[in-house]
């Protein structure tokens, strides 16, 4: 095929050849499409017809009820506000106890997750045909809930943030691990042939060569998984785990007339959010360019 | 038709284009010199309307262009095609699909984001592509083209848009000189066949002289030089490059002939930062 031919196309592929097996093409792929969108609105629509039938109250019955807790609770909430500001001074030791229990577990879980992901990423692995058996092992702990894993711990530890932290640590090594790995997948694989010619070991060529590629990436999925574990940390704190979640679990039943309880946690949860992604988007910031802004 | 009054683009302390003004009667071919760092390509964004001006005014056709906003700024952009160094196409669509691109501003959004368009148009952008020579790559990925290949997709999307002008920014840049030579008399094909306006920015004098009836000439963001290709004496081209006395224009080029024209003795090396 040569790129200088101008204006008549060699013999054989006329135009309208061209444009014929175009056109069929387009046909196809368009009837593909909308078959494809048919068959999702037809599970769609069966499938929440089936939901809405056995649905105890009923979908349609419930929609118009579905703002009466949240509306109660800001009722409430108001009527106390004058509390509030020394509901979040109460409330504040145990945020920060869900917060701890959030960060150890998210270093924990993330340099778990750095080392599986490397050790499961082709191109890079330390064994090569070890991958799978690594994949398998992040799949496991994605799989199992934190709940379960925690419930299993506070009865064989007992209760407090310990087990929690390791529930949580050991789901983030597995969500961590997987997206670390993609990330390490597209790595320049140049920088690390130069630390090959050099004679590096393996961890030196992952610690000189991908890393210093990967950390903007890592970094921002670390972040991202922090906040997530906050409010993971959170639940955890109702099957015992202390923290913040004890409290509203206390305070947010419905008729114990403690609603400003659990509006100044909500308040507390939504303001560290905020708080570390601002933090963390300014972090983030100055490690991709370099400066800060 | 074209008229640039006052052209000015500021980043901060820094003028990118500083007071430009020219204006176009009829539509021409114009080729815009300068070395990198001139204010070429702010110029050219400006007129697309990718940027926005910091002073100064661009009137087409009785139109100020630099207040249009919102559908109309589309609508301009969409009357004035750009095609980029880089060619900027979506590398993971077929190549009449981005050559329809050139459509997206008549067609709602809705159909076009399930790539729906109508069949005449679909007939339209193989035309357009067999006129560039490449019907045959129609149904390809963008990204399996060739540099040329993909220049000359690019230049097929901006001739779908039916546009009154095309900007063209550093067309031939990443090509070899064979295919910056297709590209660039592509380009003049257009100008000639079609009547409409070109506007490109060029990094070589010497195609500049070749494709342009007319050629501008920037240094540091200002218009030093406008005029006839024959008018762009050597004396002129240092000037515009802020180059020594040791400039040589066949230093500077790509074109293939050129290398028939070499002077006999050796040409020093010039370097033109």
């Amino acid at each position: 095929m040569t790129d200088a031919t101008f204006g008549a196309t060699p013999a054989g592929h006329t135009v309208e050849g061209i444009r014929a097996d175009y056109m069929a093409q387009v046909q196809r792929r368009r009837l593909y499409g909308g078959l494809t969108l048919m068959i999702f609105v037809i599970l769609m629509v069966s499938g929440f017809t089936v939901a809405d039938s056995r649905n105890a109250g009923g979908f349609w019955d419930g929609l118009n009820q579905l703002g009466d807790y949240p509306g109660e609770v800001l009722a409430e909430a108001w009527a106390n506000r004058a509390n509030l500001p020394a509901l979040i001074v109460r409330f504040l030791p145990a945020l920060i106890e869900t917060v701890n229990i959030a960060a150890v577990s998210t270093l924990v879980g993330a340099g778990a997750g750095l080392v599986l992901s490397l050790l499961s990423t082709r191109g890079l692995a330390r064994w090569p045909r070890l991958t799978p058996l690594f994949r398998r092992l992040m799949d496991i702990m994605r799989a199992m809930p934190e709940i379960v894993i925690a419930l299993v711990l506070i009865f064989v530890l007992g209760g407090g943030p310990v087990p929690a932290m390791i529930a949580i640590a050991i789901h983030t090594a597995g969500a961590l691990g997987k997206m670390y790995s993609e990330v390490a997948e597209n790595a320049d694989l140049k920088p690390v042939e130069g630390l090959t010619s050099t004679g590096a070991t393996w961890a030196q060529k992952m610690w000189l060569g991908v890393l210093p590629q990967v950390a903007p990436n890592y970094i921002s999925y670390s972040l991202l998984r922090f906040e997530i574990n906050i409010r993971a940390s959170a639940i955890l704190g109702f099957v015992g785990a202390g923290g913040l979640g004890y409290e509203l679990r206390n305070s947010m039943s419905w008729g114990l007339g403690r609603f400003d309880e659990a509006a100044a946690i909500f308040l507390l949860l939504f303001g560290t959010i905020v708080l570390f992604d601002q933090v963390s988007s300014r972090y983030r910031n100055r490690l991709t360019e370099g400066h800060a802004k | 038709m074209l008229e640039v009054k006052a052209l000015t683009k500021r980043f901060g302390e820094n003028i990118a284009v500083g007071n430009a003004s020219f204006s176009v009667d009829r539509p021409k071919m114009i080729g815009i010199i300068g070395r990198s760092g001139a204010g070429k390509s702010t110029l050219l964004r400006m007129l697309n309307r990718l940027s926005d001006a910091s002073e100064g005014e661009i009137w087409f056709e009785g139109t100020e262009v630099t207040a249009l906003r919102g559908r109309q700024r589309r609508q301009w952009q969409s009357r004035c095609a750009m095609i980029f160094q880089q060619f900027n196409l979506v590398p993971r669509m077929d190549v009449v699909s981005n050559v329809l691109h050139g459509t997206l501003n008549r067609r709602s959004t809705l159909a076009t984001m399930f790539n729906l368009y109508p069949q005449d148009d679909i007939h339209k952008a193989i035309e357009i592509l067999d006129r560039l020579g490449i019907a045959e790559q129609a149904p390809k990925r963008a990204e399996a083209l060739s540099g040329g290949q993909q220049q000359r997709v690019a230049i097929a999307r901006a001739l779908m848009q039916d546009p009154s002008i095309i900007l063209a920014d550093e067309p031939i840049a990443s090509l070899d000189p064979m295919n910056a030579q297709i590209v660039m008399e592509a380009l003049r094909r257009i100008h000639e066949e079609d009547g409409r306006m070109v506007i490109a920015n060029l990094h070589t004098l010497d195609t500049a002289r070749r494709y342009c009836d007319r050629v501008i000439g920037m240094r540091d963001g200002r218009i030093v030089f406008d005029g006839t290709p024959e008018q762009l004496t050597t004396g002129v081209a240092r000037d515009i490059y802020g180059a020594g006395a040791d400039f040589s224009e066949a230093a500077t080029s790509t074109a293939i002939e050129m290398l028939d024209r070499q002077p006999h003795k050796a040409a020093p090396a010039v370097a033109l930062v």
